[in-house]
């Protein structure tokens, strides 16, 4: 059975009119899917409907065989399964790193501080960031707060976690750094939704590549499949985009 | 008059807060002050916290009735308002209030306003993906505003609420309308007394009040431009 199970989903906003029309996916345990798509195709959406951030206005989301979309007085308690991290690297500014980490754990799971604690510190080892456990998230580089809120998402111990272009918003050189704790992740069969535009990356952590556009899956496949033949016309435009020939230099026309 | 003779003049000026117990007196008059100050700021604080939470309440009725209630104290001179509650609330309840418990009544009516509003004002200021961010950890919409709002709108308060703590305390120099000695009060009383001996007594009294005032309001200015300049780093 499918971990996470979307069937027919449709979202849309009075003024903006359709913005999901139908969107049904399985994901699996341990799957990585990454979503792909031009901007506004309803991407972020997706993952945020699944986060119980937007309602949804037709079909279902579940969670283990549990609906869960339009809950509402318990989605927190849904939201501490699902992991979520966002393109701006939004920690709590009041807070240290450690206790930007520590929130959710101790207050909404109620788990013991020590044990969170010893939990925390040592994914903070992992992502290179144990030294800053202190700092606030002011003292840290774009890169170094967008593993923070990777470590935060993780220590709630999700089920699956939702990545929203979490490095669209970095300096380039910070790029690496992130995606390298996201391979990282993926190797060690997390289950894992990623919308990004890095489509090196892309290819390399995903299981399988879902394309989106205008709000519907317009094509599903493995990631080679995907990126050497693509079965659409509208996913080989999109690529395309990406592509670049190189300028035939003034030296080599004569 | 050359410089001898205005020195001269000074000091026969200043020395009428030597003279008794005037200086003493004064002081106990900025004392006045500092109490019906320091306890419509306290509450004003606490009660404008709690009125900028209920502004930020997505309901026309309650966005209204906030709004008049604002409006009207800021519209309203604080001396009006004053007149309204010392006298007011006599004729129209029968009980007579002291002008200190009339000029608290007001201060706090008028410190809750403003504070409310700048409470509404921070609270607004806090971006939308801190409240996400706090969802998506699955905390509840209580622990969200407890654990990420409030502290947040505190730190963005404390520049803020300074500066509107300082005029609360100039502002009480209106106190002496509804009849409260308080050192600006005395002041006058003491440049009545001695307006036959020391003619030009008030530039010494108005002076020395011009530096209490000045020695109570500048260290909250020093303090609100220093966390200001902090926050900023």
């Amino acid at each position: 059975m499918a971990l996470l199970k979307i069937n027919n989903l449709v979202k849309s906003y009075k003024e903006a009119g359709g913005i999901l029309k139908g969107v049904s996916l399985d994901v699996h345990k341990g799957e990585v899917i990454v979503i792909l798509g031009p901007s506004g195709c309803g991407k972020s959406t997706l993952l945020r409907c699944i986060n119980g951030l937007e309602s949804i206005q037709g079909g279902e989301i579940l969670l283990d065989g549990e609906v869960i979309s339009n809950r509402k007085n318990d989605m927190h308690l849904i939201r501490q399964k699902i992991g979520m991290v966002f393109q701006s690297y939004d920690l709590f500014p009041n807070l240290t790193v450690l206790k930007n980490i520590l929130l959710g754990p101790v207050k909404a799971q109620k788990r013991d501080k020590a044990e969170v604690t010893a939990q925390a510190e040592k994914l903070l080892e992992r992502v290179g960031l144990l030294d800053r456990k202190d700092s606030y998230p002011r003292q840290l580089s774009g890169g170094q707060k967008q593993r923070v809120a990777i470590v935060r998402a993780l220590c709630m111990n999700p089920e699956i976690l939702l990545f929203d272009e979490v490095t669209a918003a970095l300096d380039p050189e910070m790029v690496r750094e992130v995606l390298d704790v996201m391979m990282d992740l993926a190797k060690e069969g997390r289950t894992m939704l990623i919308v990004t535009h890095q489509l090196e990356f892309a290819r390399a952590v995903a299981d399988r590549i879902v394309f989106i556009d205008e709000g519907v899956i317009v094509e599903e496949a493995k990631p080679e499949e995907f990126f050497t033949n693509p079965k659409t016309e509208r996913a080989k435009k999109f690529l395309d985009a990406f592509k670049f020939e190189k300028r035939v230099t003034y030296a080599e026309m004569i | 008059m050359d410089s001898s003779e205005i020195l001269n003049a000074l000091s026969t000026a200043f020395s009428v807060l030597f003279k008794g117990k005037n200086f003493v007196r004064l002081l106990g008059g900025l004392g006045v002050t500092i109490w019906i100050a320091a306890l419509s700021v306290a509450l004003s604080l606490v009660l404008g916290f709690l009125f900028g939470i209920v502004m930020n309440i997505k309901n026309r009725a309650v966005k209204v009735v906030c709004g008049i209630y604002l409006e009207f104290m800021r519209i309203m001179p604080q001396m009006v308002l004053l007149f309204l509650a010392y006298f007011g609330i006599t004729h129209v309840f029968g009980i007579s209030i002291s002008g200190e418990a009339a000029s608290i009544i007001v201060f706090t009516l008028w410190g809750t306003a403003e504070m409310g509003d700048l409470v509404r004002g921070a609270l607004q200021s806090i971006p939308l993906h801190q409240y996400e961010s706090g969802r998506a950890i699955g905390l509840t919409e209580r622990q969200i505003f407890f654990y990420i709002i409030i502290p947040q709108t505190v730190k963005r308060l404390v520049p803020l609420s300074m500066n509107l703590i300082t005029r609360m305390i100039k502002t009480t120099s209106l106190v002496v309308f509804v009849g409260v000695i308080e050192v600006v009060k005395i002041g006058q009383q003491i440049i009545e007394a001695n307006r036959l001996t020391i003619p030009t007594a008030s530039i010494a009294v108005y002076g020395l009040i011009f530096f209490m005032y000045f020695i109570v309001c500048w260290p909250l200015s020093l303090a609100a431009d220093k966390i200001e300049k902090k926050q900023k780093m």
